[in-house]
């Protein structure tokens, strides 16, 4: 860790301090943050999971393929796309079904409005208000109004990207197993496109905003896993990449990565056999720097981020690299939609049955689903591994790391401080309390 | 129903709350970007954890998102009721059970058991069957769907402030179809549980090319005999369709064995698709 401890560090070793958050708040789902220092020491710490759990994967025994992606899209509104994407690959594999390529480019499409969504929504609704000393983005619609309607155009506009496609943002309709059922009007995606081109002037302001405000040196060495494409930038494709230089093939992926409950936490925490790991926004542009589109190039080198970045408050900053290439992205499936058409289209069939695994990068990381089929079309059993519970390791350790290094400061800042670093790592708690089917075979 | 509302004379505080969901419902509110700015001029929003440090107890209108699925979330739901004047129900979770009722068709230990496997025991992880916030409070109004639409939060929230009673859409999904210009479902080959559903989502699903799925529940007096002999005409049983029912219409099933309005036996699978 290259954190220096400071000149106070002497009166910081007699320090103790009880630090209780109740249900962090500008997060999404419910979490405690527990801290208990005793002259100096961690004698307690734990991020505890107080959602209620949901036992999606229990739920979904006996339901037909064609509800699965409708039912498990219901674990998160805010990465709905991403379970559903994830969901539809389990299950197409499962069943042999193919996708059309029209289908393919809306998708991904839809995609890239939900990472812009939810990055947009984590930047000025979550984060951004920490910056300014505030509770919310409510009283900066006031103090500094353009720079509230900034981040509010940008969110509309990601989910304007995400309802041209599916419907709506939240439970996308249109996305179906064997492709869209739903095919966008030629204007609707004209107008979509000029918005998209017009708003790398509010993208670039906003890395501006970003780049203004001091990061914490923090930097702890860790493996960061994410997907990793063999074409492009992994969100929607690609297979599972270690920053420790090795790939993991999908379907060893629930092997590699180890879930274990703890008493604390209705989300089970993660491991590989190297111990803690990263994934999301900064695993994601660590593992895929050489794939970012030109504009989200510059922007990386604007802020400073090259790989291997290793502290996890960069995770805002790499959600902002991503927003540019994003949005370079769905302009670029948006011309090549217009080229054919887009037209209505049939959707593929069923071939078979059996097991099937979908990975798909969500905006706070690696998502994996995983389903057995019955020859009826039932769903026999369910997997899924959720970005937030993979992270939560990490979080409870770097808080072990961090908060040593910062306990000379009054209790207040503690606070803040440790509350500000969960919050980087974007954790989507009511996703995380969705999990996991251990006894899976 | 609600008689008079007693906030439209001041700013009236808003809270947000939320219990065993997705937290969708709650996003659609943040979804309405271009009417913020506005919205906070006439209210001051109290509580709301997903987007606000800021917390009170002081709040006119609570809008209540999620299932109940907790005891401790019995006991946080009670203490809502008695400092609101007003609680909503936000989206289908909370008005109707929604999908989270789909577990309450195992036993709960096996559910536990299925996902945590030996650590079911841990504390965070006891469970009882979802069931609507209405099971356990007294409800003044219902925004239903999953997830709600962003009109129907604005146009409630108009309402309360003009101190009118909020509509309730209580016609059937067929209706909204209709006047969508869409092809009914049914003449494409495919089943859907529309004609018996509460309307006021303008029938987006089967606009971008889906079937109703139930998420708004049943209407408030729905006809199931005339549904069955739809159902009966293209080809159906009603048996088969009732399995859609408990998509959304899992409490009131868990509760008696049955959907709204249907004195059939409990249903069985059937074997229709459900996209083209």
């Amino acid at each position: 860790m290259a954190h220096q401890p400071s000149s106070t560090a002497e009166n910081a070793m007699h320090k103790s301090h009880g630090i209780n958050v109740n249900e962090v708040t500008r997060v999404e789902g419910h979490g405690n943050i527990v801290i208990n220092i005793k002259k100096g020491r961690i004698e307690e710490l734990r991020l505890e999971i107080i959602e209620s759990p949901r036992f999606f994967e229990a739920m979904l025994r006996g339901r037909r393929y064609d509800e699965a992606h409708h039912i498990m899209s219901r674990i998160c509104g805010i990465c709905a796309v991403s379970h559903t994407s994830a969901s539809l690959k389990a299950i197409e594999s499962a069943m042999g079904i193919t996708i059309s390529p029209q289908a393919m480019l809306l998708r991904k499409l839809a995609f890239c409005g939900e990472t812009l969504q939810s990055h947009m929504l984590h930047l000025y609704f979550l984060v951004l208000p920490d910056f300014f000393g505030e509770g919310s983005i409510v009283p900066l619609m006031k103090s500094h109004r353009d720079m509230a309607a900034m981040g509010l155009g940008l969110k509309n506009l990601a989910n304007e990207i995400c309802a041209v496609v599916g419907g709506r943002h939240v439970h996308p309709i249109s996305l179906v197993p064997g492709g869209v059922t739903h095919a966008p009007k030629r204007d609707e995606l004209e107008k979509l496109r000029d918005r998209l081109a017009g708003s790398f002037k509010q993208l670039d302001r906003t890395l501006g905003l970003f780049s203004s405000f001091p990061v914490p040196e923090f930097r702890k060495d860790r493996e960061f896993i994410s997907l990793k494409a063999r074409k492009g930038y992994a969100f929607y494709d690609g297979s599972p990449f270690s920053s420790k230089k090795d790939s993991i093939r999908p379907e060893t992926y629930a092997k590699k990565i180890k879930e274990y409950a703890v008493p604390h936490s209705a989300a089970k925490h993660a491991r590989t056999s190297r111990g803690t790991f990263m994934v999301g926004a900064l695993a994601r542009v660590n593992n895929n720097y050489s794939r970012l589109a030109p504009s989200a190039k510059k922007a990386a080198g604007r802020l400073g981020l090259k790989p291997l970045s290793t502290n996890p408050f960069m995770n805002n900053h790499a959600q902002i690299i991503e927003c540019f290439h994003a949005t370079e992205e769905a302009i670029g499936m948006i011309t090549a939609l217009l080229l054919t058409g887009p037209k209505p289209e049939g959707i593929g069939k069923p071939k078979g049955f059996g097991t099937g695994i979908g990975l798909v990068e969500a905006p706070r990381g690696t998502l994996y689903h995983e389903y057995a089929i019955t020859k009826d079309g039932l769903v026999e059993k369910a997997n899924c591994i959720i970005p937030t519970a993979q992270n939560l390791r990490s979080i409870e350790d770097d808080l072990r790391h961090y908060v040593p290094t910062i306990l000379d400061r009054p209790k207040k800042e503690i606070t803040a401080a440790v509350e500000t670093l969960v919050r980087a790592y974007d954790p989507c708690i009511s996703c995380a309390t969705h999990i996991m089917n251990v006894k899976f075979v | 129903m609600l008689k008079s509302v007693p906030v439209a004379a001041k700013k009236p505080k808003l809270a947000f709350f939320s219990f065993t969901c997705c937290e969708g419902c709650q996003l659609m509110v943040l979804n309405c970007e271009e009417e913020f700015p506005g919205i906070i001029e006439l209210v001051d929003i109290v509580n709301f954890r997903e987007a606000m440090s800021l917390r009170s107890d002081d709040y006119d209108i609570a809008f209540v998102e999620g299932s109940i699925s907790k005891k401790e979330e019995i006991k946080k739901l009670r203490a809502i009721r008695k400092n609101a004047k007003i609680v909503v129900a936000l989206g289908a979770c909370s008005s109707t059970g929604g999908l989270n009722c789909l577990k309450n068709r195992f036993p709960m230990e096996e559910v536990k058991k299925a996902v945590y496997g030996k650590d079911a025991r841990h504390k965070p992880m006891d469970t009882i069957p979802a069931r609507p916030i209405d099971s356990i409070v007294r409800v003044d109004h219902y925004i239903h769907g999953c997830p709600v639409t962003k009109e129907e939060f604005l146009s409630t929230l108009k309402a309360f402030l003009l101190g009118k009673t909020p509509d309730v859409p209580n016609h059937p999904v067929c209706v909204d179809c209709k006047m969508a210009g869409n092809i009914c479902v049914f003449e494409k080959g495919l089943s859907c549980v529309g004609p018996v559903t509460r309307a006021g989502c303008k029938a987006v699903c089967v606009t971008y090319g889906c079937i109703c799925w139930g998420c708004r529940g049943p209407v408030d007096d729905p006809n199931m005999n005339a549904h069955g002999e739809t159902l009966e005409r293209y080809g159906l049983t009603a048996d088969g369709i009732l399995k859609s029912f408990d998509l959304y219409g899992g409490y009131r099933i868990y509760k008696t064995g049955r959907p709204a309005g249907h004195d059939g036996p409990p249903a069985v699978l059937d074997g229709r698709k459900r996209h083209a």
